[in-house]
């Protein structure tokens, strides 16, 4: 996430996140969207970030920080450039989702929550993708990747860079 | 007041203009993406394109019938368009081809539709083929059939007239008219839609909301995110439609980060409802003003519910608030609110246009109209359905759904995600509507139909549940936040082997407490998955507590791994398998499995060619 596109060219991520609270101001309930999109152009929330938000916002940092660690979708530490979530919803759940997952785990040597070392990705479950008709499922990023088989998983992740 | 019909007679013949020549439809849901429909999209526009062959590429969203993803639509002008499935890249050849010779390839039609031309023989028309049979589809019908991404589509099958019918209406003959037609809430608690709107109606205040609940959670459930995706205009049209019945003039659609496609599909119908006036100021010119915002969930599913939906929106942390007061009188940033589900909204132009009486005449007494399942789990035709209240499970399952993969036995169908049950086979005639899934113990939910054959472990099933609710709970009030967990570390108990009779009493005496004093529906119906295990396969936890067996082979502490003698002939594929070296024997000697040293791994069994390995 080098840096945040906008119509104007390539904005650095100060004055992208300073863009951001202007836009945001005074718009009622902006703090979730904020947040996303601060976590678009840093690739986490680190702590000044959240404090300039809180500040900028006029919200308590303490809820601030209660919002983010409320929400999956958050996170406060820096993640892999991949997003790798493998689903274990109940339809895949019950075609074998969890050997799906062990699969996962085996050919990026990372756990629940883990991201590997060259942060090239982080591994996560969600419950449900919505794509229950292709399970057992996952997402990579955007790109879902259906009707999986535990061999076909890390040639999948191969395509990620 | 201004008119549509100029525009609508313009975009129909735009869109009879479009559908008449020779053309391929790729089907991009999100199934069909993933199953590699857009490589299908490009290789089909490359090769036409060297071929020299006039033929439009168009794209559409998902038909239903996600087990044959990625699926193709071939028009040939004059003729029936077929349906194939499982199109890949490698068959696009064959399928230019045949609009060449205008011969269908019938090894991979999975159906056809006539357009009023001679049907080919030998491949199944859609309303009669197996799948679509006892399907209705009225909310679905522009799936799979129309390009979501445009308002010509949309405008030239029916769209917007819905709007343009109410807005010449009076507010509360809208309202009567949605009251009439007997249509309740499509997100699970089925309350009725008319009744709800009364309420916001009558609520004092200048400044309403009209929010659409696009946070669909329930895993095994897709059928607000195949709406959104397929259809997208006709949920901003119905929320239009609610939003002038009870005077609001802001709507939100919250939608679930998950769904980028949904989002993305949403966000350009907006701007093109904008475009044409439907959204934005003095609608139509009617002194209706009615502007929709899109909120991007964050990973939470407790803001399914209502009032923590509300909170979320208004960029709090997603915690259900005390009801009363109902949203109804005081919901987002303290305002009048409506919310509907996905599914409820798209209903309503429906409604509208063709009347309630032409609603009210599907279904049973008290649950009128269709309802979107997504069906799941082991069966063979996975995907979406709209079918009529009242139709039985056992049609959805074995007609629709084609029966259970592998030939194997039907053990239950759970109903309604984390909040639902589990039915069992002898209930699988019981007519579907909002009261008898209720008696079942199990609720209709958003629709969401998982099926599970007897190689399921329903005890593994409910810890399934269990895990899920208890990481969701919001933590806000203690019967859910520990209750959930309590019953949890109990039911791993019992998989684990380590279960007594009397955790049995003490899961029952949970169920009712929690269902009884937590403070929102995801605590009040977390235990219906174990209530209704206990109901139906009671059996099943006194084989894992008493026995030490789990019958369906799944509860992998319980489980005994052995070699049939008279089926194995040594070849030795277990042993080199085996991780911990706990299989020993001879060449083309019958293998023995030391059970002290066993980490019941099951790569043994899932290695013999054989079926020598018994797992007990």
């Amino acid at each position: 996430m080098a840096g945040y596109k906008c119509e104007s060219g390539e904005l650095s991520r100060e004055e992208a996140l300073a863009q951001l609270l202007d836009q945001y101001r005074d718009y009622q309930g902006g703090l979730i969207p904020v947040l996303q999109e601060a976590q678009n152009i840093y690739g986490y929330l680190p702590r000044e970030v959240l404090q300039q938000i809180a500040g900028e916002l006029r919200i308590p940092f303490s809820k601030v920080f209660g919002v983010c660690t409320f929400y999956a979708q958050f996170h406060l530490k820096p993640r892999g450039r991949n997003i790798v979530r493998v689903c274990l919803g109940t339809a895949c759940h019950v075609r074998g989702g969890a050997r799906i997952f062990e699969a996962a785990q085996e050919s990026l040597g990372v756990g629940q929550g883990g991201t590997t070392e060259d942060l090239r990705f982080t591994l996560e479950t969600v419950a449900c993708i919505g794509a229950c008709g292709l399970s057992p499922c996952m997402m990579v990023n955007d790109e879902t990747h259906g009707r999986l088989v535990p061999k076909r998983v890390g040639g999948i992740f191969e395509s990620y860079q | 007041m201004k008119s549509l019909d100029q525009v609508r007679v313009t975009y129909q013949e735009e869109y009879r203009h479009k559908t008449a020549k020779n053309r391929i439809v790729v089907g991009l849901g999100t199934c069909g993406i993933a199953a590699g429909g857009e490589k299908v999209m490009t290789a089909i526009k490359e090769q036409a394109a060297a071929r020299g062959l006039d033929v439009a590429v168009d794209l559409t969203s998902c038909i239903g019938m996600c087990y044959r993803e990625p699926m193709v639509e071939v028009a040939v002008a004059g003729a029936p368009s077929v349906i194939y499935g499982d199109i890949y890249p490698d068959k696009v050849e064959m399928l230019l081809e045949s609009i060449e010779t205008k011969t269908p390839v019938y090894e991979w039609a999975a159906m056809q539709i006539p357009n009023g031309a001679v049907p080919y023989e030998g491949i199944a028309v859609m309303d009669q083929s197996p799948y679509y049979q006892k399907q209705v589809r009225s909310v679905t019908s522009r799936l799979g059939r129309t390009n979501p991404e445009s308002i010509v589509d949309y405008m030239a099958t029916g769209g917007y007239e819905g709007i343009e019918k109410a807005l010449k209406m009076d507010r509360m003959a809208v309202i009567d008219e949605v009251k009439k037609s007997g249509l309740r809430g499509r997100g699970g608690a089925g309350f009725p839609t008319g009744t709800k709107w009364n309420f916001v109606y009558g609520a004092p205040g200048d400044k309403k909301y009209a929010v659409c609940n696009a946070d669909e959670g329930d895993p095994g459930a897709f059928m607000d995110r195949s709406v959104l995706e397929g259809d997208p205009h006709s949920v901003l049209e119905g929320m239009m439609i609610g939003g002038y019945a009870i005077g609001a003039d802001e709507g939100y659609i919250y939608c679930r980060a998950e769904y980028p496609l949904a989002i993305k599909r949403l966000n350009l119908a907006i701007a093109q409802a904008e475009e044409h006036g439907l959204l934005g100021e003095d609608i139509l010119g009617s002194g209706f003003n009615f502007t929709i915002k899109i909120k991007a969930g964050a990973g939470a599913f407790v803001c399914g519910e209502e009032t923590a939906l509300l909170n979320s929106i208004e960029g709090l942390r997603g915690m259900p608030r005390v009801r009363p007061p109902f949203p109804a009188i005081k919901g987002l940033f303290g305002k009048p609110t409506t919310l509907n589900n996905v599914e409820t909204y798209a209903n309503v132009p429906f409604i509208i246009r063709k009347g309630a009486d032409w609603y009210a005449a599907m279904g049973t007494e008290k649950s009128k109209g269709s309802k979107v399942f997504c069906l799941t789990g082991k069966v063979n035709n996975t995907g979406l359905m709209e079918v009529p209240m009242g139709i039985t499970l056992r049609d959805i399952i074995f007609s629709i759904g084609g029966g259970i993969q592998d030939g194997k036995a039907f053990k239950a169908v759970q109903s309604g995600g984390p909040s639902g049950g589990c039915i069992p086979a002898e209930h699988l005639d019981t007519p579907i509507d909002y009261e008898s899934l209720g008696a079942l113990g199990a609720i209709m939910g958003s629709g969401g139909l998982v099926v599970m054959d007897e190689n399921t472990c329903m005890v593994d099933v409910a810890k399934f549940f269990l895990n899920f609710t208890q990481l969701e709970s919001c933590g806000k009030c203690t019967p859910c936040r520990e209750g959930t967990k309590r019953m949890l570390e109990i039911l791993q108990k019992i998989c684990d082997g380590k279960g007594e009779m009397a955790d049995i009493d003490t899961l029952e005496l949970l169920c009712r407490v929690i269902k009884g004093s937590s403070l929102c529906a995801l605590g009040q119906t977390a235990p219906n998955p174990i209530a209704t295990t206990l109901r139906y396969f009671r059996d099943e936890y006194e084989a894992h507590i008493k026995d030490h067996r789990c019958p369906a082979g799944v509860c992998s502490a319980l489980l005994v791994y052995s070699v049939q003698a008279d089926k194995c002939n040594g070849c030795g594929a277990c042993r080199r398998a085996c991780p911990v070296g706990a299989i020993t024997g001879e060449k083309k000697a019958v293998h023995v499995i030391d059970t002290a040293v066993c980490i019941k791994c099951g790569a043994c069994f899932q290695k013999c060619k054989f079926d020598a390995i018994l797992r007990a």
